[in-house]
């Protein structure tokens, strides 16, 4: 019986809601040392001298390695921008690790770590990209000889459509620099013995951080294992290369002891790598009805620091996926890269999708606010059309597989009464103090099944299939060993249910096994909604190769033709003559037993191994609703409504697929109201706690109402597109454009996130 | 490091270690009790990942020096429901509503929301945000925390009825808000 579409309770709660989860900080070998950093204070200064001695005369400290310990250990990231391990001469933001420490203890580490002196120069920083591209700006890198890693121009500026065009409108926006606050913070153990080297590590990709380990470190992959296991929230910000890996397998392999590091918070802040960081300069042309005629965007992306291969690649993303849903005959595109004195910037939910819908999803509110339509006609009026795909958009990367977007906005006008919500709007603005009200949508689609061949592979990864073994149990059970690599999206259950159906095998005799490079064969990882797309396709695919094999042997019991036999019940049997079975347990059993199966075939021949790949990249739409009143008063803005149409294809478990759209809608409404990584102009992070890091908690996030629309994708058999990125694309512009709705009538056209309180309030008073 | 004796009864059974005066408690039933259920997530008492109910109440235990608790009286994660018992009524709820993703954040949600149904056997969805202000979550939106809480509030000895029972046979619902 096929389990697609059911609410299925999650095989991985029990050990999670009893404690009996295991963390990478749960996991403690026989005597395992502890690793501290001592991190920089400065955003960008020269390192005169760091003297360790009082450190290194702590009783139970076994070691303080600075940068000129670290001979043979190459950079990491890009060439010639390389971070090294731990900072060379230069920091370059403030909580680059400039020394680590191993003690017996945490709190000897820590004790040691805060004994370290570092004697600093100060150097001017640019903490801003404002600061970065000025005249005279410091420069990080001088190999760059400026700030600016790379410029990719418009190949035409699209001017003459301009300035042919009825009507134009423009917007400088910011995407604010984003924290992905998993709220288990990086963590790892390493213990290089002499049989070889294991490294536990919460990390979204276990297979390609063994292979680059190995590399990293010229050893063979075969002694080379790295372990995830439960992983405690990802976001993106854990398939980044940072130092805290290969120094612990560095320092495990010099101490000869088990090394752990677990990052404290604060370090987490500013260690594990930020998100979004952009700043867009977008300019449409449009007609009298509000058609969109030409669009125009310029990207430039915030690297941080150091750049890294994922962070270079977030404008790519946001450029392809720039027009949105809506058919533009004109589309005009650049980016540029610049370092900063600042945290380096790479993937964080989303990863250059979520700007880009903000892009397109913010000037056509403009485009509605200055020709007077209501911004569900103009966005209606520009859809494209759902029998137009496949269809091509001005950038190879994206050729859009299926939609319906107009239909998905009809869907979402179903979930609350939109006429009656105007009349009140107006009326409250009428009145004197009563709240006033918002209401902002999004049409939004994004990029997602990372990916078809080449798609990960510019960013180091082997391939970009997924890999899926299905192994029969001698019992009739199976066992499924994947590389997908999950960290709360339920892919141990989802991959059950997709193969329960596939294979006959009750979903309680499937069990699901990731995240160990010993045990699964080879994989990639979870992360650009991908897993079920294309990992959970391999599960069907793996499935029906299975069920091929398993009738051979059940028609040599059964004494039929293979090609007679059906699933059927607990079993096998002959196609019409349901009596004339045999049940799962007996051909799994048999299958092992060479003198019960036919003579050419070989025992154990139902563990089949697939490397899934998928012809094109899938692109998940959906319209989203956010509704919002705010205090005349204090500008407080309260979210009465969210109202969410997600079309992500063939939903397989709709408990999962809501809970994965309300987590990214969170995060979403976290980043339009809430959160934002700042410095100040010296380039102090300003938010290096979650005393100062709003990331919100129950009181501040709302209810979500939810609809749903489907237009499976053709690009693999399941029908299935991804949603684990989708709430954080679509709802940024569906809040923003609520508040400024709310104030539209004052003359207001933006506002830059995260809109607080005091900048509603600033711009009330300013009416006045 | 001097250290000083602590006894404290955690899970029902009383323990009695010597400690540094500075261990938090989260550090002693992590490091020293060996009980990692109990999570650490930030380091300045935002996240709630290390609650545990102390003498009743739902208590931060990064907050908490391992000496302060002495003599006290601490259930963990672990201790909510014996071996081979079923689970709680707040596990069950978690588990049949949704109400985890990742499961970092769960044993302290989970603990929170325990003290909660305690005091307030019959929260409403405000009461329920408002007492679970102090636990972060950054997977689940909070919504399926909040219908957790609620299952366990209407199924106080935490059985499953029959007609919703865990079977993975259950219609689906598409986008329904349960």
């Amino acid at each position: 019986m096929s389990l697609i579409g059911a609410r299925v309770l999650r095989k991985e709660d029990p050990n999670l809601i009893t404690g009996r989860g295991q963390f990478v900080d749960d996991i403690t070998l026989a005597g395992t040392v502890v690793m501290a950093f001592v991190t920089s204070t400065e955003p960008h200064s020269r390192i005169l001298a760091i003297d360790a001695s009082e450190a290194l005369a702590l009783p139970g400290v076994l070691a303080v390695w600075t940068a000129s310990d670290l001979a043979g250990l190459s950079t990491l990231g890009l060439p010639g921008l390389g971070r090294p391990l731990l900072a060379t001469d230069v920091v370059r933001f403030v909580g680059e690790p400039v020394a680590v420490v191993v003690a017996e203890t945490k709190y000897l580490a820590a004790d040691a770590a805060q004994l370290v002196i570092v004697d600093y120069e100060s150097m001017p920083a640019a903490a801003s990209i404002t600061a970065a591209l000025a005249d005279g700006a410091p420069v990080l890198h001088s190999v760059l000889g400026g700030n600016t890693v790379f410029d990719q121009p418009f190949a035409d500026d699209l001017e003459s459509d301009f300035s042919a065009a009825p009507h134009t409108a423009s917007l400088h926006l910011v995407n604010n620099r984003c924290a992905a606050v998993p709220i288990e913070p990086n963590a790892c153990l390493a213990d290089w013995g002499p049989s070889g080297l294991t490294l536990w590590a919460t990390f979204q990709a276990p297979h390609h951080l063994r292979n680059t380990i190995a590399s990293y470190f010229g050893i063979p992959q075969d002694t080379t294992r790295v372990i995830t296991p439960d992983v405690g929230g990802g976001f993106g910000a854990k398939i980044n290369f940072v130092p805290e890996y290969f120094l612990a397998c560095a320092l495990s392999r010099t101490l000869a002891r088990p090394v752990k590091y677990t990052q404290t918070r604060s370090e987490c802040q500013v260690l594990m790598y930020h998100g979004r960081a952009q700043e867009q300069d977008v300019d449409v042309a449009y007609d009298d009805e509000g058609k969109l005629l030409a669009l125009r965007v310029r990207v430039t992306q915030d690297q941080g620091a150091y750049p890294d291969p994922t962070g270079m690649g977030l404008p790519v993303l946001t450029t392809a996926m720039a027009a949105g849903c809506y058919k533009i005959p004109k589309v005009a595109v650049s980016w540029r890269n610049v370092v900063t004195n600042t945290t380096p910037v790479a993937a964080y939910r989303g990863a250059g999708r979520p700007e880009a819908s903000y892009v397109i999803e913010r000037i056509i509110d403009l485009v509605a606010d200055q020709s007077g339509l209501d911004p569900v006609e103009v966005r209606r009026r520009n859809f494209i059309p759902a029998d137009e795909f496949p269809y091509a958009t001005h950038s190879p990367l994206a050729v859009y597989d299926s939609g319906n977007f107009a239909g998905a906005q009809t869907e979402l006008l179903t979930l609350f009464d939109y006429d009656a919500l105007k009349v009140e709007q107006a009326r409250r603005r009428a009145t004197q103090d009563e709240k006033l009200i918002g209401i902002g949508f999004s049409s939004w689609l994004e990029i997602a099944a990372f990916g078809p061949p080449g798609s990960l592979e510019g960013f180091g990864h082997l391939g970009s299939w997924e890999s899926v073994q299905i192994r029969v149990q001698p019992d009739g059970s199976a066992i499924i060993y994947t590389g997908a690599s999950p960290h709360g999206q339920g892919t141990v259950t989802t991959f059950a249910q997709i193969a329960a159906g596939e294979l006959g095998i009750p979903f309680d005799k499937i069990s699901v096994r990731h995240g160990d490079t010993a045990t699964v064969p080879q994989g990639i990882g979870t992360m650009g909604s991908r897993a079920t797309a294309v990992g959970g396709e391999g599960v069907r695919t793996a499935s029906v190769r299975v069920v091929e094999r398993a009738k051979v042997i059940a028609a040599h019991i059964l004494e039929a033709d293979p090609a007679d036999i059906v699933l059927d019940g607990d079993g096998f049997a002959v196609n019409g003559t349901p009596s004339h079975a045999v049940p799962w347990s007996e051909v799994a059993w048999k299958s092992f037993r060479p003198l019960e199966i036919p003579a050419d075939s070989e025992p154990g021949s139902l563990d089949i191994t697939v490397f899934q790949q998928v012809p094109n990249f899938s692109f998940p739409s959906g319209a989203y609703c956010c509704t919002v009143e705010i205090d005349r008063g204090t500008g407080e803005i309260e979210i009465t409504g969210m109202y969410l149409v997600d079309d992500c294809g063939t939903v397989i478990n709709p408990l999962l697929a809501e809970g994965q759209v309300h987590g990214g809608v969170a995060q979403g409404i976290a980043q339009a109201l809430y959160e934002g990584i700042s410095y100040d102009a010296n380039g102090i992070p300003q938010n290096s706690t979650l005393m100062d890091y709003l990331i919100p908690a129950a009181t501040e996030l709302p209810s979500y109402t939810s609809g749903r629309a489907n237009t499976p994708t053709p690009n693999n058999g399941l029908g299935a597109k991804g949603i684990g990125e989708s709430g954080s694309v679509g709802t940024p512009p569906a809040v923003v454009n609520a508040v400024v709705d709310a104030l539209s009538h004052l003359g207001v056209q933006h506002l830059d996130m995260p809109i607080t309180p005091l900048s509603v309030w600033n711009v009330l008073e300013e009416a006045k | 490091m001097s250290t000083v004796s602590v006894s404290i009864t955690v899970n029902g059974e009383r323990r009695t270690h010597e400690v540094e005066p500075r261990v938090l408690l989260v550090h002693y039933l992590r490091d020293v009790l060996r009980l990692t259920g109990t999570h650490v997530g930030c380091d300045t008492s935002n996240c709630g990942a290390c609650t545990v109910i102390l003498d009743g109440a739902a208590a931060k235990s990064c907050t908490v020096l391992a000496v302060q608790a002495r003599e006290c009286e601490i259930t963990t994660i672990e201790g909510l429901a014996a071996p081979g018992e079923p689970f709680s009524a707040v596990q069950q709820g978690f588990h049949q509503e949704h109400g985890l993703q990742c499961g970092y954040c769960t044993p302290g949600m989970i603990m929170a929301c325990t003290a909660l149904l305690a005091e307030n056997p019959d929260p409403t969805e405000h009461e329920i945000r408002h007492a679970l202000e102090g636990n972060l979550c950054r997977c689940t939106g909070y919504q399926m925390i909040v219908n957790s809480v609620r299952w366990a509030a209407d199924h106080p000895d935490g059985i499953v009825p029959e007609s919703s029972d865990a079977a993975p046979s259950a219609p689906a619902m598409q986008g329904a808000e349960s």
